[in-house]
């Protein structure tokens, strides 16, 4: 039942954002129609984030033997799954929304250097997850990697910031893609964005996670159907 | 005192049930016969005895601590001479037996005893990949000397030994009451190990059968 | 004081394996060596290019040969299920992690030394700030190999682990490529102030991941 209203809340909100960001919204005085893309780029960017900090936290739940239990595991794997997908969205919606802008694809600057960075991270946490047989074996791997990808953004974040502000005479355009804020609409529809996006995130994320527990659930189905098969196998010599 | 306690152990080989519920109780000194068919689940109950399986379900108490808590407690005071010798193919049988009492916290020199004890002690410098089989077999007995453990795991410590390398394991079997050691012998020739076994259990299915002892007493008077 | 004697111990016994195997010495090290060779066919020598960024290519090449370096040492572990008797041998797995991750260390050392002599006479460069060039390697290589170790026993016991670990490790090291880089270039220049800030860079990555991998070993060594 709540899946269900999640699933339509998000996508009611999805349409109205749709509107609001295409219809109601002024272009912006300097970027004209470009800028519209914001509604999409910055949500995605938001997610992104919130989807890795929530596979740290489940994968911290997970490893805390008091809070212990299968589904840890799999939260922080659906999130994780989803952050990818958005992460993707995000460098592949900034690099088009550069485009006009910047006049560049991609452009060698922190926040996207961090964000490329942290997507090959999770890419490979996404891979270890698919490796081990049992979710037994999986688990404490899984967690132990979440957490060390997670700790090592920041650091990789302020290298490359760091990098960046090293050779800033090479820079062309003004790495600040930040846009002047105008009248109602804007700032509104930017918080609405935000708002339908982390709505849509919840629903991708319960859906997925159901869909993990089932699969465990048949899992541990057929493993108990083994066990008793192993033990039924050989009849006892007296 | 009880040296191991299994209850309704599962142990999973991937996604097999290698042992599907098993019970087990060993008590200190005795040597235990553990037979079965192939593919019975021999080898992982040592394994899960070693604390180097992971239990799925059931409980397991070895020499007092719990398996699922503290699996690295049970390690340091278990012994386990199974089909491979834990070795390194690059360095010698000698290197090889002094890591491993080291690493135990043995003096070097209980190495060196080892390796007379198991009648390698010509092959010191030989490297480990140069091994036959049959030698092979006594460096894992001897790995396992070295550490003086107090649960001795023993998966087929027969297979493979010409007949002296028969008697330095007859050796170690009736020599370990004396010594302290508490024995869980796995083995496809049964008749070898009897003489020394106190008790006898057969894996069936991935679970624990015990046989009476009046069956392997008739089996020794023969 | 039992930490350090154990993990002199593994480190000792990985060292003196890679002696007898010579698998570093006759494969990592020439793999090395082919690295420098093909970006010296990817960037025309003539221009000037190469030694200009000599720095970082000599790091992608490090880089590469060490991901070789960590799958080699727990390959070693492998044969045998030689891993189990490290489990059962009862030294703390924070020893066996700074044993590995010190024996992973010391052979990359010789290696950077040796791509080092090539890169001066390969790539036209003229070795300069050498106190700079020094410090930046042993704290660059310090993160690499705690890093890599780390990522080598998360993956150990898996199916396609050898694809798995350059996966995990590269875009873990980002900091450490671009720190070392950055450090030899300011060597090179002969500007070694701008070097030493990423000297200190390279020394807190370090000091994160061989914290880490101490208090992850255990676990990760459980459970492979």
């Amino acid at each position: 039942m709540t899946g269900k209203l999640l699933g339509v809340a998000s996508g009611v909100s999805l349409a109205v954002l749709a509107v609001l960001a295409l219809v109601v919204v002024p272009p912006d005085a300097v970027q004209g129609d470009a800028q519209r893309l914001m509604y999409v780029h910055v949500p995605t960017a938001w997610l992104a984030y919130l989807a890795f900090f929530v596979t740290a936290v489940a994968s911290v739940l997970w490893l805390w033997p008091r809070t212990r239990a299968p589904h840890w595991d799999l939260l922080a794997g659906s999130s994780a799954e989803v952050g990818v997908v958005f992460t993707g969205l995000t460098l592949a919606l900034g690099s088009l929304w550069g485009r006009p802008i910047w006049g560049t694809w991609w452009e060698w600057d922190a926040r996207l250097t961090t964000t490329l960075v942290l997507f090959f991270l999770y890419v490979g946490y996404l891979a270890l997850r698919r490796t081990g047989a049992t979710a037994d074996e999986r688990g404490k791997r899984c967690a132990i990697a979440a957490l060390i990808a997670f700790a090592d953004v920041p650091v990789v974040h302020f290298s490359v910031t760091w990098w960046e502000t090293l050779h800033q005479d090479a820079t062309v355009f003004n790495p600040d893609l930040d846009v002047r804020m105008e009248g109602f609409w804007m700032p509104f529809t930017l918080v609405f964005s935000v708002l339908a996006f982390t709505l849509l995130y919840a629903t991708l994320v319960r859906t997925r996670l159901r869909l993990a527990e089932l699969d465990e659930g048949r899992e541990e189905r057929e493993l108990q159907r083994a066990i008793e098969e192993r033990r039924r196998a050989e009849v006892v010599p007296a | 005192m009880r040296v191991v306690h299994l209850r309704s152990a599962v142990c999973l080989l991937g996604r097999f049930p290698a042992l599907a519920g098993a019970d087990l109780d060993v008590f200190a000194g005795e040597v235990v016969l553990v037979t079965g068919a192939n593919g019975a689940g021999k080898t992982t109950l040592l394994r899960v005895c070693a604390g180097l399986a992971p239990l799925r379900s059931g409980t397991a108490e070895v020499l007092g601590h719990d398996l699922r808590a503290d699996r690295r407690a049970v390690r340091r005071a278990v012994a386990f001479v199974g089909h491979e010798t834990f070795c390194y193919d690059d360095l010698t049988v000698a290197e090889n037996l002094r890591f491993a009492a080291l690493a135990a916290g043995r003096p070097a020199s209980a190495a060196g005893d080892a390796l007379e004890r198991v009648g390698l002690g010509r092959l010191a410098a030989v490297a480990h990949g140069r091994l036959s089989q049959g030698q092979r077999r006594r460096l894992s007995l001897a790995v396992a000397l070295a550490r003086d453990a107090r649960l001795l795991l023993l998966d087929e410590p027969h297979a493979g030994l010409d007949d002296a390398g028969r008697r330095v394991v007859d050796g170690v079997l009736a020599g370990a009451p004396a010594e302290g050691r508490t024995v869980l012998v796995a083995s496809h020739e049964a008749e070898l190990v009897r003489r020394y076994a106190t008790r006898e259990v057969q894996v069936t299915g991935g679970r624990v059968v015990e046989r009476p002892r009046a069956a392997a007493g008739v089996e020794v008077a023969r | 004081m039992t930490l350090l004697r154990e993990s002199a111990l593994v480190m000792g016994k990985d060292l003196r394996i890679e002696l007898r195997s010579r698998v570093a010495l006759q494969q990592i090290l020439p793999f090395g060596g082919v690295v420098l060779v093909l970006f010296a066919f990817a960037l025309d020598p003539d221009r000037g290019l190469l030694s200009r960024v000599a720095p970082g290519l000599f790091w992608a090449a490090v880089l590469l040969a060490a991901l070789l370096a960590v799958t080699r040492s727990f390959a070693v572990e492998d044969a045998n299920r030689a891993r189990d008797g490290l489990r059962l041998s009862g030294i703390d797995p924070g020893a066996v992690f700074l044993g590995k991750a010190a024996a992973i260390a010391v052979e990359l050392l010789v290696l950077e030394a040796a791509l080092g002599a090539g890169v001066v006479v390969l790539y036209d460069v003229e070795p300069r700030g050498v106190l700079l060039l020094a410090c930046a390697a042993l704290a660059a290589t310090a993160g690499l190999a705690a890093t890599g170790t780390v990522y080598g026993v998360l993956s150990s016991g898996l199916r396609a682990r050898d694809t798995l670990v350059p996966l995990l490790v590269l875009p873990a090291v980002t900091p450490v490529m671009l720190g070392a880089t950055r450090a030899f270039e300011a060597a090179l220049d002969g500007v070694p102030g701008d070097g030493w800030p990423w000297v200190q860079l390279l020394v807190v990555f370090s000091a994160l991941a061989v914290a880490a991998g101490v208090a992850v070993f255990g676990p990760l060594l459980e459970e492979s």
